[in-house]
């Protein structure tokens, strides 16, 4: 279930990857090796100026068992919300 | 069926060995264990003393096309990439026997991301049930 925009702007990440300026497959590696360090339950933020970043995490997320929880749009770049489920 | 993806690689030019790059990655960011034969020019590339060289792009960077390749694909770390699909998740690279011999190539001198060399059956082996794609 994709949370509300009022609902993820109110979410404070446990961790925040900043992988802004790294194309495909930046993010991806970025969030994969910064999974490990947010507990359970917990969210992790990805920042990416890479507008694909958005639906590979998504894409990612389902695959590997987390829970994709949306995007806030900033000046430039994607905050990608994932909460880590296992 | 395995989620294992093997991947036969066998060009040696920047462009295909960073598509090899981030397929291998984008596996391992899955899980996935990924297998690695190099044979022929990516054989070649990964030579210790030529790795870090720039080895070109494929014949098509050089047909007529209607958009110019970004300067910044000499730039694209494939090297890096494989290194960090390494270090986080399961890589094997194995160099083709047969290719070493025909290029006249030392396994001890391919770079320490080459696991080992072995034959055709080695590969097919680690492969079964999974996906192999050939780049």
């Amino acid at each position: 279930m994709t949370a509300t925009m009022t609902e993820l702007e109110s979410i404070v990440a446990a961790k925040v990857v900043d992988a802004r300026g790294a194309a495909c497959p930046g993010p991806l590696l970025e969030a994969k090796k910064g999974m490990p360090g947010v507990p359970i339950g917990s969210v992790i933020e990805i920042w990416s100026s890479d507008p694909v970043t958005k639906t590979d995490i998504s894409a990612w997320s389902g695959k590997v068992g987390h829970e994709f929880l949306g995007v806030l749009e900033a000046d430039g770049y994607d905050r990608v919300l994932v909460r880590r489920a296992k | 069926m395995s989620d294992t993806l093997s991947i036969v690689l066998f060009s040696g030019t920047e462009d295909k060995l960073h598509a090899a790059a981030t397929l291998a990655v984008g596996a391992v960011a899955m899980d996935r264990p990924v297998n690695i034969l190099l044979m022929y020019w990516a054989l070649d590339a990964f030579r210790a003393d030529r790795i870090t060289k720039d080895h070109g792009l494929a014949y098509d960077a050089a047909r007529p096309r209607f958009n110019e390749p970004v300067e910044r694909v000499g730039e694209i770390p494939w090297l890096e990439t494989f290194r960090q699909a390494k270090e986080i998740g399961e890589v094997t690279v194995l160099a083709c026997s047969g290719s070493l011999e025909v290029l006249g190539i030392d396994v001890s001198s391919l770079d320490p991301l080459v696991d080992s060399s072995g034959g055709i059956a080695t590969f097919l082996v680690a492969a079964e049930g999974g996906q192999i794609l050939f780049i």
